[in-house]
């Protein structure tokens, strides 16, 4: 075995590579339970890859076949039920999961400097898996999916002047139709994919060249021992492998109780009117996308001219990419923020939340009002990020992590 | 703007021709898919009564047989079973379950052509069809002669009314138009109770329950397994973790 590793080693950097990035790698020793979420995400992304590549081999990408091809799937291929609930939890899973990543970011400023890059890599790869599950929600050809995707690509024709010929363009057709669901098709099945694998392998060599940020704040470059390894670090591999495995298989065991026992988890993960063939004669009594994309679309319905609803609506993501620069706080934990940073910061979550509720309801006078407030508090957090990070009084960081 | 309204607002508002079911409120039916006995009763009441209209067509007859327990002692197929009891068309036992009606002379009789049922129980739920079929009354203005609460100007008849008996609509208050203040009422018995009737509606809610969803008789089971064996794995990861992680704190 030793003889065949040093030929391989001899024509690739195989040892090398396993010792940057594991053996050798050393990440902050104090990890809590917000950082098993990174290795969650590639779990369910292979999850996705897999479950999705069977799929693809039942699966029809045409209107008139889509639906019944599910629904082959879902009775007539072995197990095919189980790669279908596994993909549509998985895609659940996924947000779950990036949503409690990129929180875990805001928590302990994980984006502040030298971590830029890994921040804005992930917020691509975050449009990209936005990008990629609403093209994916398409192609069961249901109602749902079929009005979703009508409202989403609708809203292009917002744009001044082109937006109707755009809206055109990005349909192939006057409505969401055949050609519709074939370009989606490719692009959930390859296009975004290979963008996506090669944003997470960026994000990973840009994460490992800095190194992992730490609930603390603290760098643990700056404290060496004789050897020049942190002295606040451990290695990668054994501990964290083996951390990590037991945050899998955790995971897993509610991944696979949603799998198993509520896989439309009422009508949140998979939705009922998504059961009836997309007609596009007759408009489903009540549209709403699946709840990963509720905040935003509450946004989008609490204001009432299309054209800012839709620039409000990517504003708030793309608002996301400069939290950076925004954030002038010498400290980066919020362990040692000042206390306008965790108003702030729980302001923020809490509005997210109630847009994400209020996305998924029709709307009322009052439910409008709230969605108004929740998305003003919503970008009043990065607005003033810059002031209350600037003149609060933070606490003095510890020099080594001790917690 | 306008667009807008019409997509995000306004389609709460457009009325869909079929099933624009009112807000009544639901009648709970509580339904037990390992109930072997109460699905193949379901299956035999929708292929006596339901079948001639409505299709099942993700459904393979086989398939639900298997399903069903129609097995010889050695777990094969008894086709003859399947084929005396529960095959009337031209079907072999391992076609879909179509309807014999041609869709020209349903367009004509119905105004359209009756929905297949494989998914209605995941589309609408088990208690809607269970209230669906309960809210069937006497209407003369009707073409059929029927109507229903949940589902105003339906345009099925009631297919159950020999079962049933007569149902008539009473209403109490000033809004009589209105079907949320109305109720229901048996004037003359049909061939089964009152609690025969219920229990046969729970029977086929049952077998709409399996046929939208086959996999739901293995899933759980599957679950269970797949959930101890995480579990036993979960003990062992966590302990191997503890132990390499002893040193470090």
């Amino acid at each position: 075995m030793s003889g065949m590793l040093k030929w391989v080693d001899a024509r690739f950097p195989l040892m090398s590579t396993w010792k940057n990035h594991f053996s050798g790698y050393y990440a902050p020793k104090n990890f809590n339970f917000y950082y098993f979420f990174g290795s969650l995400a590639m779990l369910v992304l292979v999850n996705q890859l897999i479950t999705g590549l069977w799929l693809t081999m039942f699966y029809t990408p045409t209107a008139a076949e889509a639906f019944n091809s599910i629904e082959f799937i879902m009775r007539d291929v072995n197990y095919g039920w189980l790669l279908r609930y596994m993909h549509s939890t998985g895609a659940s899973a996924f947000f779950i999961v990036i949503y409690l990543h990129m929180y875990r970011g805001l928590l302990y400023g994980s984006y502040q400097k030298p971590r830029e890059l890994v921040w804005l890599l992930g917020m691509v790869l975050f449009i990209l898996l936005m990008a990629e599950a609403f093209f994916g929600y398409l192609l069961p050809w249901g109602q749902m999916s079929y009005w979703g995707a009508q409202v989403i690509t609708s809203l292009f024709g917002a744009i001044p002047y082109v937006g109707d010929t755009l809206t055109v363009w990005l349909r192939g057709d006057y409505t969401v139709a055949n050609a519709t669901l074939q370009r989606f098709f490719a692009l959930h099945v390859i296009g975004v994919p290979l963008l996506l694998l090669l944003l997470v392998f960026l994000h990973i060599v840009a994460l490992h060249k800095v190194g992992s940020n730490n609930p603390e704040g603290i760098e643990i470059k700056v404290h060496l021992d004789s050897q020049g390894k942190p002295l606040d670090g451990i290695p990668f591999h054994p501990y964290y492998t083996v951390k990590d495995f037991v945050g899998v298989i955790v995971f897993l065991i509610g991944f696979f109780a949603v799998v198993f026992f509520f896989p439309e988890m009422g009508g949140y993960f998979l939705e009922h009117a998504n059961f009836t063939p997309a007609d596009p004669l007759t408009t489903p009594d009540h549209i709403a996308p699946v709840w990963y994309m509720t905040p935003f679309y509450g946004m989008l319905r609490a204001i009432p001219d299309k054209l800012f609803g839709v620039v409000v609506m990517g504003g708030a993501i793309v608002i996301l990419l400069f939290v950076p620069w925004l954030d002038k706080s010498p400290v980066r934990s919020i362990r040692y923020k000042g206390h306008y940073s965790k108003y702030a910061l729980l302001a923020f979550v809490i509005s997210f939340l109630i847009l994400g509720y209020l996305g998924t309801v029709n709307v009322t006078p009052i439910k409008l009002y709230l969605a108004r407030v929740c998305t003003a508090v919503y970008f009043a957090f990065f607005f003033f990020m810059p002031l209350y990070t600037r003149y609060e009084a933070h606490h003095p960081v510890p020099e080594r992590i001790t917690k | 703007m306008n667009k807008l309204v019409v997509y995000l607002f306004g389609v709460m508002s457009i009325a869909c021709v079929e099933a624009a079911s009112v807000d009544i409120e639901m009648l709970p039916i509580d339904i037990n898919l390992k109930d072997k006995a109460a699905l193949q009763r379901g299956a035999g009441l929708f292929m006596n009564y339901c079948s001639g209209c409505h299709s099942l067509r993700y459904m393979r007859y086989n398939q639900m047989a298997k399903d069903l327990g129609l097995t010889t002692f050695d777990g094969q197929l008894d086709k003859d079973l399947l084929k005396n009891n529960l095959i009337f068309t031209t079907a072999s036992v391992f076609d879909p379950i179509q309807i014999s009606m041609p869709e020209v002379d349903a367009r004509q009789w119905f105004g359209r052509l009756p929905p297949d049922l494989s998914l209605s129980a995941r589309e609408r739920g088990t208690d809607w069809i269970y209230t669906y079929l309960k809210s069937f009354y006497l209407d003369k203005s009707r073409p059929f002669g029927a109507n229903n609460l949940l589902v105003p100007d339906v345009g099925m008849p009631n297919i159950l009314a020999p079962l049933e008996g007569e149902v008539i609509r009473v209403t109490q208050g000033e809004r009589s138009d209105s079907s949320v203040n109305a109720s229901l009422l048996l004037v003359e018995k049909g061939e089964m109770t009152e609690h025969q009737f219920d229990s046969a509606l729970q029977d086929l809610v049952t077998f709409l329950a399996y046929v939208g969803e086959p996999a739901k008789l293995v899933r759980y089971r599957i679950g269970v397994g797949v959930l101890i064996f995480l579990g036993i794995f979960l003990i062992v990861a966590y302990r191997l973790k503890k132990n390499y992680w002893r040193d470090i704190h």
